[in-house]
């Protein structure tokens, strides 16, 4: 038998897809994924309509998704990121139904407990044989890691693997396998690797972004939690990333070994693996080729799914065993809810993404972000949007100082008698008032555009349209 | 205790309003080099209100303002002098006269605006071969002369030398400086290193400008300044020998001994000056060092 389809149109027939059924999607190809745009358009070619796209995240390369929504092809979006331009579309109020946001955790809790139900699953795949066997390791489209994949194609009724790069049956490693895969079709390409994944991921010189770096890599140390076993997660820009530069030499010096490095995984990350400052990187997705090629070579350098990587409704998930986990900020109030769904003018620019996940699932979580961007504060009185409910942050780090969350009466303890500027999350607000001024209130007061739901399915806030 | 001067550029509002995180003891405001001529105007203001504005803590502001061949230089000294920075940075110092000149006009600014005369300090900036062959009348010529500061990008220029990391070229005025300043009983600043990425050849050039008498470095990156501060701090030993100096003077005097020694060495006056200065230092950075 052969699962090999001549093309997406026969693929999209050959899955029995309806009109309002959903259709899902993974993020592994980033920016420069072309499958997601090439379904749709074969989708609406075919006149089905009122569909509801499942994806991991959504990027700029996603923008024909605009007119899908315009011309009723795709009438819901539910997701765990979003950027772009189909972002703006719809904070400017694009679509009638909400999006619905949830984390890398929620999702495939969602997927998985059936509260998603999934029709048809499109899976690009950087390799794949003809019985659909795939993986993100190999072909002109690498990505590393297939994480957020598994989840959809363990679950769909119907999974379509999509690929441009055909291998001899049995292909190994295998990410999704042929237990899982009803089709396979080959097309020319899957994405644009530029957009796929950076060459290099590259550390910060802003000197304000080093500074908060230090600071959070120095109450690392103070937490305690700096010892043989420790298991850490850092974002992959700014100031969260180069917490890992202060961080290695203090790990040489205490002579200790990490357990596991967790999340998406950058060449920092490898770098310490391969100087055995951890034992194990566990990935649900490569942000850069160094590793991809750790991933593909290295043995200690492990895929795991977004089910296991932090998932609720798992047994337990990789969260559950983080210590320390460093993540960004668009705004951050004084009772430590964060947001990381819209800009301080209420557009979408992001989502939680592993955001609230991790910060459940860490002993210690940690919020770096500068006192201000350009004339805005970023410790606000109420956030616009809770992505990450405040009782699981434990600690603010700026450049102008550190606000522990008093909920956290040992982190308080420890920090404050480290040497480091400790300050009230209240005092840190004034001090960003006294350079920017109290800003205006941009409050958006349209209708519902987005329900953000937290990783046990609760829906924590809703984002309003701008307009 | 002034160890590492950060240079920020007078024209960047984000640097300047960051200026005093990065740990060094004093920023440099400029107003000369880093600011093109037709930006001149705009980071004067934006100096000027920044020094008004913004609170830098511990962190002592020095301003760096062009030099007097130049139409700006009044201009500099009129906004920035009645805000009583630190210092102020007169730059290619060539001789005392240049320094009477600048005295001149604070002196009438501080008049006009209510402020003691001579409250405001110089540390002026020698990178001509000039200024450096008077260095030691420079360094007297004026009651706010507080420090001594080496440029050695223009200096070299100027002496027809060819610029290295080795910096063989500067030896001399390198000597020259610290020996003027000392001799003139004020403190003197060591050129900054100017390789960003290479932190090895930074702790090298620091080290060898610490052991041969400067004060301090200046920076103009803030990735040096705590590698500056830390060879420029008194190490952990520096504080127990000295405290072991003072330890065994005490017990000399308790003694009646006229002479006393320590590891087998005698603990002379330089000795002894040294190892107060060292506790002192020790005590400003609060490095410990107890003993009085």
């Amino acid at each position: 038998m052969s699962k090999m389809i001549q093309n997406l149109g026969d693929a999209i027939k050959a899955s029995g897809l309806k009109d309002g059924m959903t259709i899902s999607f993974h993020h592994h190809l980033r920016n420069g994924d072309f499958v997601l745009n090439m379904v749709l358009e074969e989708i609406a070619k075919l006149g089905l309509k009122d569909l509801t796209v499942q994806a991991s995240s959504l990027f700029d390369c996603h923008a024909p998704l605009i007119d899908h929504i315009k011309s009723g092809v795709v009438t819901g979006i539910e997701t765990n990121y979003m950027t772009g331009r189909l972002a703006k579309a719809v904070s400017e109020g694009l679509l009638k139904k909400p999006v619905r946001f949830r984390s890398h955790g929620g999702r495939p809790a969602a997927i998985d407990t059936g509260r998603v139900h999934i029709d048809v699953a499109f899976v690009a795949a950087p390799a794949a044989d003809r019985m659909g066997n795939a993986n993100g390791v190999s072909g002109p489209s690498a990505c590393g890691s297939l994480g957020y994949a598994i989840p959809d194609s363990r679950r769909a009724d119907k999974v379509v693997i999509v690929t441009d790069y055909l291998c001899d049956y049995p292909l190994f490693p295998c990410s999704i396998e042929e237990t899982d895969v009803d089709f396979v079709v080959k097309v020319d390409r899957i994405g644009d690797p530029k957009g796929i994944v950076s060459g290099t991921t590259q550390m910060t010189r802003d000197p304000v972004a080093l500074t908060i770096a230090r600071y959070a890599a120095d109450v690392i140390s103070a937490s305690g939690l700096l010892k043989e076993g420790f298991s850490f997660q850092t974002g992959a820009g700014g100031a969260s990333l180069a917490v890992t530069k202060y961080l290695e030499p203090m790990i040489q010096k205490l002579g200790v070994q990490g357990s596991f490095g967790l999340g998406g995984i950058t060449g920092y990350l490898v770098d310490m693996l391969e100087k055995g400052y951890f034992r194990e990187l566990m990935d649900v997705q490569c942000f850069d080729l160094k590793a991809v090629e750790s991933i593909r070579t290295n043995p200690n350098h492990h895929e795991v799914s977004a089910t296991r990587y932090a998932s609720p409704a798992a047994k337990t998930s990789c969260v559950d065993s983080l210590d320390v986990v460093v993540l960004g900020a668009t705004q951050i109030d004084t009772d430590f809810n964060v947001n990381v769904h819209t800009d301080s003018n209420g557009y979408i620019t992001g989502g939680s993404g592993g955001h609230s996940d991790t910060a459940a699932g860490a002993k210690l979580t940690m919020i770096v972000a500068p006192l201000f961007r350009a004339r805005l504060p970023i410790v606000v009185n109420k956030v616009l949007c809770k992505s990450t409910p405040g009782h699981t942050v434990d600690v603010l780090v700026t450049q102008r100082g550190v606000a522990v969350n008093p909920q956290n009466k040992d982190l308080y303890a420890a920090i404050k008698s480290s040497g480091l500027p400790m300050t009230d999350i209240h005092d840190l607000k004034n001090m960003a008032e006294a350079y920017t001024g109290a800003p205006g209130g941009t409050v958006p007061q349209g209708r519902i555009v987005a329900d953000v739901e937290y990783r046990d399915g609760s829906i924590i806030d809703h984002i309003r349209c701008v307009k | 205790m002034r160890r590492t001067m950060l240079f920020i550029p007078g024209n960047s509002p984000a640097m300047l309003l960051n200026a005093d995180i990065h740990q060094s003891d004093a920023v440099i405001l400029d107003l000369e080099d880093a600011v093109a001529p037709g930006e001149k105007d705009a980071a004067r203001m934006l100096v000027r209100n920044a020094i008004q504005s913004l609170d830098y803590g511990k962190t002592e502001i020095i301003v760096r303002v062009n030099p007097l061949d130049t139409d700006y230089i009044r201009g500099d000294l009129e906004a920035i002098v009645p805000l009583k920075p630190d210092l102020i940075m007169p730059t290619k110092v060539s001789d005392a006269e240049y320094i009477h000149q600048v005295d001149q006009m604070m002196n009438e600014i501080e008049e006009k605006h209510g402020i003691p005369v001579g409250t405001v300090g110089l540390i002026p900036l020698l990178e001509t071969a000039e200024g450096i062959e008077n260095a030691y009348s420079i360094a007297k010529s004026s009651k706010r002369v507080k420090a001594l500061f080496l440029g050695a990008e223009d200096l070299s220029t100027d002496l027809q030398a060819i610029r290295s990391k080795k910096s063989d070229e500067i030896l001399y005025a390198r000597g020259r400086i610290v020996l003027a300043a000392r001799a003139a009983g004020v403190e003197v600043y060591d050129t900054p290193f100017t390789d960003v990425n290479d932190d090895e050849g930074l702790l090298q050039d620091a080290t060898f400008a610490r052991s041969i008498g400067f004060t301090g470095k200046a920076s103009i990156s803030p990735r040096h300044v705590s590698a500056i501060n830390e060879v420029f701090s008194p190490s952990l030993e520096d504080i127990t020998y000295a405290q072991e100096v003072m330890e065994a003077i005490e017990e000399g005097k308790r003694q009646g001994k006229g002479a006393v020694s320590l590891r087998g060495k005698m603990i002379d006056k330089p000795i002894v000056d040294r190892a107060r200065k060292v506790l002192e230092a020790a005590r400003e950075l609060g490095l410990g060092g107890t003993h009085e």
